[in-house]
């Protein structure tokens, strides 16, 4: 989309040069593309509206800078007032004075409040607090023994409250039963519901009387649609949210939604879940979220992964013996380790932009097995192999197949790449680590 | 609207009636809204109902085509009635609906009819599944439901809960079982038990996940192994709520397994409905039916017609 919009921004403002200022003309034809970008984007019309308003304030009469194309200065004006809009408020989390903190979970159904709820307890917990669930959702068959199933899993306590199927009788004894066992925060999963639904509602509002909840998280699905605005707005208006848990962030949904709730709640977007495994939670950053309504990438979270799993002593080594010419197949192993420390690739390459020479990259499908294999195969080498590529003849190919339960045809072909590698290498002669990552930074600008 | 305590049996016609009244407040109200005291159809006017169907989720695309429609015929003076707005987005948004290709559900086979219904996480497959059995229990069919959600917590237990509502059987094994193990045990018991109709559930899985893709792609291989021709269908559930999204996903699970039809869940729920027919204009897959509530006969045949009346009466 971002190659799109930029493309289109470009050619806008290709008549542009020599010009001091971004006139209110190029202004008004670049504002549509971007109202278009937004719209694609499932950003609710109005939000869409209002926040294209500002930007036109912001942006008339703009001194053009010198640095930046008329093009990449309007999207850095979008950027930074999407990420003002979205962030702004602080993220953390309230607690109350008297035990336990109650936090209320409600959203839509099939938003993921469940999945939610369990995650939050494990972060909590690992964040040095014992949390309490409970679910009061006795409509949905089997919601409360998903809960109970999904705290086993992460290790936190559940009350489980057999035979009692009156939400505000649950909600009350699990709240004395979290006062009595000393947890300091009660989650509580609620039904799903549609917003329009005053019975359900009204249900919400007496568990909120009862249990005084520090904070009320709405859940909501990134895949959302034009329909986010009211339902938020709806739950903001019978219940005081406090803040948004936005979910399903690892599908290529743009998570326009974001903005639109974030609009009409002004309520903080605290956590989003990026994944089906238990730690998937992770902290909201609004400047990610950012490129991704953009189509940008989210290339900060790979960076900062990316930093999280490297070893920095290692990859100075690593450029080292590249600039040397003495890369070793056990350097390339280490290599490899080093890059499923990040995680699956297939997550690694869908965080990259979708622009320029990423776009294709982003598409490739990764076989995490072959992976596996090239390690085997390097692993049933002998030290000596594994640094003098020259000696593997035949019958020491045989051998290396053998013990990694390969072909001698993949043995030969993983040589055969690890040449080439090494060839291109050598022509690159820089890092690929750390100066790669750091260049990486706003491909779109580049 | 209908909850768990929710009024008594209601027509069909009545029940798409509810469930779309909704975004039948917002769409067809809004077009009245804007269409009142003007006296010829302007240039503001049709920005303000570019708005209104993007509003629906139709999409910046379909909602230009609608639009370009509406320009040519107005530039052509063959229109300039603002009250005929209505009319002309209404038998545009027909016209789109009615262009899927009509692939006929429950075409006759012998033997089991394999029914798998793949979507993402949370759009509602599993209460789905459990509408689904009644329907073609109440039909007079020898139905079973097979829970290959073997991944979410839960997730068997519900299906157990909503086969019992529908009164049919169901083939499970543990949580964390492989899934297309499951799908072979309830193939060779559907076989051995004469059973007319064998629904599939699955995990929910974001499209964009190669490897969840891979084994939807083998439950498929080992349906159509076991007897061929199944899966007779690979129904998509899609959430009325979704965004521009539900296009994505429509289109990557069509390349996985080929979706032969949509079903749309909790249109009830919610003031759009308007991916639908984002999805028939891109895709041509035909919308087969509709969720319009909790209970277990809360799930209608999709007809673009009683749909778009409805929306527009």
């Amino acid at each position: 989309m971002l190659d799109q919009l930029s493309q289109k921004l470009q050619t806008i403002f290709r008549n542009l040069r020599g010009e001091g200022k971004l006139s209110p003309d190029h202004i008004e034809q670049a504002l549509r593309e971007i109202r278009l970008a937004l719209l694609e984007a499932d950003v609710n019309f109005k939000v869409v509206k209002q926040f294209i308003e500002r930007i036109k304030v912001r942006a008339l009469g703009q001194e053009v800078m010198e640095s930046l194309s008329p093009s990449h200065q309007v999207i850095k004006i979008v950027r930074d007032e999407l990420v003002e809009t979205l962030g702004g408020t602080s993220p953390r989390l309230n607690f109350s004075a008297k035990l336990p903190s109650v936090f209320l979970i409600v959203g839509l159904q099939g938003s993921g409040k469940t999945t939610s709820t369990g995650k939050l307890a494990r972060w909590l917990n690992r964040n040095g607090h014992r949390s309490y669930l409970v679910s009061i959702d006795v409509y949905r068959p089997a919601a409360r023994e998903q809960l109970s199933i999904i705290a086993r899993e992460v290790d936190v306590s559940v009350y489980a409250g057999e035979g009692v199927d009156d939400p505000l009788k649950l909600c009350r004894e699990a709240l004395r039963e979290a006062g009595n066992s000393g947890y300091d925060v009660l989650l509580i999963d609620t039904a799903g519901r549609l917003h329009i639904d005053e019975q359900l509602m009204q249900e919400l509002r007496k568990v909120k009387e009862l249990a005084n909840p520090s904070e009320i998280l709405f859940v909501a699905d990134a895949m959302t649609g034009q329909d986010a605005v009211k339902s938020a707005q709806e739950f903001h208006n019978q219940l005081g949210l406090t803040g948004v848990i936005l979910t399903k962030l690892d599908g290529d949904a743009r998570g326009g939604a974001a903005l639109s709730i974030k609009t009409v709640t002004g309520q903080p977007i605290k956590f989003v879940g990026v994944g089906e495994k238990y730690d998937a939670l992770e902290l909201f950053h609004p400047d990610r979220l950012v490129s991704r309504i953009l189509g940008m990438g989210d290339v900060l979270s790979l960076i900062e992964k990316a930093e999280e799993a490297i070893d920095h002593k290692k990859a100075l080594e690593f450029e080292k013996k590249l600039r040397s010419d003495s890369f070793t197949l056990e350097d390339f192993r280490d290599q490899l380790r080093q890059m499923r420390k990040l995680g699956p690739l297939e997550q690694i390459l869908s965080m990259l932009p979708q622009v320029g020479p990423f776009k294709e990259l982003t598409k490739v499908k990764v076989d995490e097995k072959e992976l596996l294999h090239i390690e085997a195969i390097i692993n049933s080498m002998t030290p000596k192999e594994r640094n003098h590529h020259q000696i593997i003849n035949g019958s020491r190919r045989k051998r290396i197949a053998r013990g990694s339960g390969t072909s001698v045809q993949q043995v030969n072909q993983l040589l055969k790449q690890y040449v080439q590698a090494r060839k291109m290498m050598k022509q690159v002669g820089s890092g690929i680590f750390g100066k790669r990552f750091g260049r990486m930074k706003l491909p779109d600008l580049g | 609207m209908q909850t768990l305590f929710g009024p008594q049996e209601k027509g069909f016609f009545s029940k798409l009636k509810e469930a779309v009244a909704s975004t039948r407040s917002h769409l067809v109200t809004k077009i009245e809204d804007v269409v009142k005291g003007k006296k010829e159809i302007d240039a503001e006017l049709l920005d303000d109902l570019e708005a209104i169907l993007i509003g629906a989720d139709l999409g910046v695309e379909t909602s230009n085509e609608v639009l370009e429609k509406i320009r040519n015929q107005v530039s052509r003076k063959q229109i300039n009635d603002p009250t005929q707005l209505k009319f002309l987005v209404k038998d545009e948004l027909k016209r789109i609906l009615d262009s899927t290709d009509g692939r006929v559900l429950d075409k006759e086979v012998a033997g089991t009819r394999v029914i798998m219904v793949v979507g993402v996480n949370g759009v509602g497959k599993t209460t789905t599944i459990g509408k689904l059995a009644n329907l073609y229990r109440q039909k007079e069919k020898k139905v079973v439901v097979c829970a290959a959600d073997t991944f979410r917590a839960a997730a068997i237990e519900q299906l157990e809960i909503w086969g019992r509502r529908a009164g049919v059987d169901i083939i499970r094994q543990k949580t964390g079982a492989d899934p297309s193990a499951v799908l072979f045990d309830a193939i060779t018991a559907s076989k051995s038990r004469a059973i007319d109709i064998l629904i599939v559930d699955t995990a929910g899985r974001l499209h964009t996940k190669n490897n969840l893709m891979g084994e939807l792609e083998k439950m498929k291989r080992i349906a159509g192994r076991e007897i061929p021709g199944a899966p007779h269908e690979v129904l998509l559930v899609i959430d009325a709520t979704t965004g521009q999204n539900g296009l994505v996903q429509a289109r990557e699970f069509t390349r996985s397994v080929g979706v032969s039809g949509i079903i749309l869940a909790k249109l009830d729920g919610t003031a759009k409905g308007g991916i639908v027919v984002a999805i028939a204009r891109d895709l041509k897959i035909p919308i087969q039916y509709v969720g319009v509530g909790e209970k277990v006969d809360d799930l209608i045949q999709f007809s673009s017609e009683h749909y778009i009346n409805s929306l527009f009466e």
